[in-house]
């Protein structure tokens, strides 16, 4: 059990300080902009929670969050039964392990924007290998430039190749730490495929799983240089996600107050849901 | 072999595909690219790779991001390691509200920080330097350096603790010459996450830096818009991001199921 200690405070203090400094004093800023307008030179004007408002009742706002609701949703309800099934279908032990998970761990250690390019390179109609095996081999015509639904596709299938390895890895440490003893008392007990997975393998990964989906919907609900990189938001605004619309607001267009606003309820709504997540997972450690 | 492992398979060819499109590319001349598909490298050129070791500019992108990374994981790993002892050890006034908040830096959106952290900066005066960066960066990676040896110091029973102390050990020797040595593999963990998240990162280090401290990435954005569009550079300089990346992992190769499982296993 812990013990009570207050000097405790004491180890938390460098940690407490280095990100309070980046975390506070940021977000200060945010809140100052958020409810003050500036037409440049330091000059400032009280304007409540008018930016607020006006942020919640646009329609690009609503559109964007839209966006990023469905990206968000397509990338969990994609990548972690994907993640699962491969995770399952691994070797145990043997060579081939260390092998498996460096290769499939790469991807997440490229550069984000290397990962933009990198997709960009490889999706070019008449250069790229898929662009040019879906348009001159298939004859499917694909061009991520002109068609809204070809740059959804391929957002949503690179954040798959970027990402569902963090899925696969975590399902895996959950399935090696699962005995030995527990698969022969099932195989003595004549059970199925699915009820090994249903009774055995599923509780045993519900931790790691919850922290996957917990990170999964952290990072792509934020994502942005990936998507940037590779369709800049468009075709028009068919890709321009949350932090996408934001950093054109914030830095594009120079309007500090509503960039702020949608900062903090951005902020907010990410706060919300996973500490949703959090409590689930807080709950299960209680039980 | 068994018929399963055809999954695994068929999921790693399908993850080297780009980025055996990308070597490839790195290695093929301009003229080639715009000319038209191959599958290899037809006139195979190590040209792109020369103008990038000769060019300071070129290779002081990847010393800057190494510096900034390695800055980084040194002051998350060792600012995080009393912390999460104080964590997994001792409970306190706030303990879980702190550590609750600690992991909400982890959902912010960078987008959201990119300017007040360039105001920040420049007012404290250390704009443009590995070390604004590398403090920039603690924003997201000091909580995560204290979940994950939070999580691997959980595993060592409390009773080590209670037996140094009874041989007299104090509590600064204990904790370099016995703890740490027996979670070092929590240690290799977290400065390989730290590494990780740094050494991708590009939107703050890209905001908090102009020339002296410009990382690799940016350099690369920048060619990729004013250089024209010179595709066999850009791939050549996106392949050498990736080796870093690649030594990194090799290192914890033994620890990455359980590592990515930060220690909750």
């Amino acid at each position: 059990m812990k013990t009570e200690n207050q000097k405790a405070w004491f180890f938390v203090l460098p940690v407490l300080v280095l990100v309070a400094f980046n975390a506070l004093i940021p977000m200060m800023t945010v809140v100052n902009y958020s409810v003050q307008e500036t037409f440049g030179d330091n000059v400032f004007f009280w304007q409540g929670l008018d930016w607020f408002e006006q942020i919640l009742r646009s329609d690009r706002f609503h559109a964007a969050l839209g966006r990023q609701f469905l990206f968000t949703f397509l990338i969990l309800i994609i990548e972690v039964p994907l993640g699962i099934i491969i995770a399952l279908s691994m070797p145990r032990k043997g060579f081939w392990v260390p092998v498996c998970l460096v290769t499939m761990a790469l991807p997440m250690l490229i550069p984000w924007n290397v990962v933009g390019a990198m997709w960009n390179i490889f999706t070019l109609p008449d250069i790229g290998l898929l662009g040019y095996f879906l348009n001159h081999v298939l004859g499917i015509s694909y061009d991520m430039t002109q068609n809204p639904l070809a740059a959804w596709v391929t957002i949503v299938t690179m954040d798959v190749w970027h990402w569902t390895s963090l899925v696969v890895l975590l399902a895996y440490a959950g399935l090696v730490s699962i005995p030995d003893a527990y698969y022969q008392a099932a195989k003595i007990d004549g059970a199925s495929n699915w009820a090994v997975f249903r009774f055995i393998q599923l509780p045993k990964m519900k931790t790691v799983l919850t922290i996957a989906i917990l990170l999964r919907f952290m990072d792509s609900f934020n994502i942005y240089t990936e998507p940037f990189v590779l369709t800049g938001g468009g075709p028009g605004n068919s890709t321009t996600l949350l932090s996408i619309d934001l950093v054109k607001i914030a830095l594009g267009q120079f309007d500090l107050g509503p960039a702020a606003a949608m900062s903090l309820i951005y902020f907010a709504i990410t706060l919300l849901v996973s500490w949703l997540f959090y409590t689930l997972m807080t709950k299960d450690d209680l039980n | 072999m068994q018929k399963r492992s055809i999954i695994p398979i068929v999921y790693i060819l399908f993850l080297m595909l780009p980025i055996y499109w990308l070597v490839a590319m790195s290695f093929k001349t301009t003229n080639e690219i715009l000319s038209g598909f191959s599958l290899f490298p037809q006139t195979f050129t190590l040209e792109n790779y020369v103008t990038i070791f000769t060019d300071p500019t070129w290779y002081w992108g990847y010393i800057n991001s190494i510096l900034y990374v390695s800055i980084n994981t040194v002051i998350s790993v060792a600012v995080a390691l009393p912390a999460a002892y104080a964590f997994s050890r001792y409970r306190f006034l706030g303990d879980k509200q702190l550590f609750f908040w600690l992991l909400t830096n982890r959902m912010a959106p960078a987008a959201v920080f990119a300017l007040p952290f360039f105001q920040l900066y420049s007012a404290v005066g250390i704009f443009d330097t590995h070390l604004a960066v590398a403090l920039a960066h603690c924003l997201f990676n000091i909580p995560l350096a204290v979940w994950i040896l939070e999580g691997f110091m959980g595993g060592i029973p409390k009773e080590l603790d209670e037996t140094a102390y009874v041989d007299g050990y104090s509590f600064p020797r204990f904790f370099g010459t016995i703890f740490i040595p027996s979670i070092k593999a929590g240690v290799g963990v977290a400065a390989f996450f730290c590494f990780m998240f740094s050494w991708v990162e590009l939107l703050l280090a890209k905001t908090l830096t102009a020339v002296a401290a410009k990382p690799i990435a940016a350099t690369m954005t920048k060619t990729a818009s004013s250089a024209g569009y010179e595709l066999g550079l850009l791939a050549a300089a996106g392949t050498l991001t990736i080796i870093p990346g690649a030594i990194v992992i090799w290192f914890v190769r033994n620890y990455i199921a359980k590592g990515f499982a930060m220690g909750r296993v």
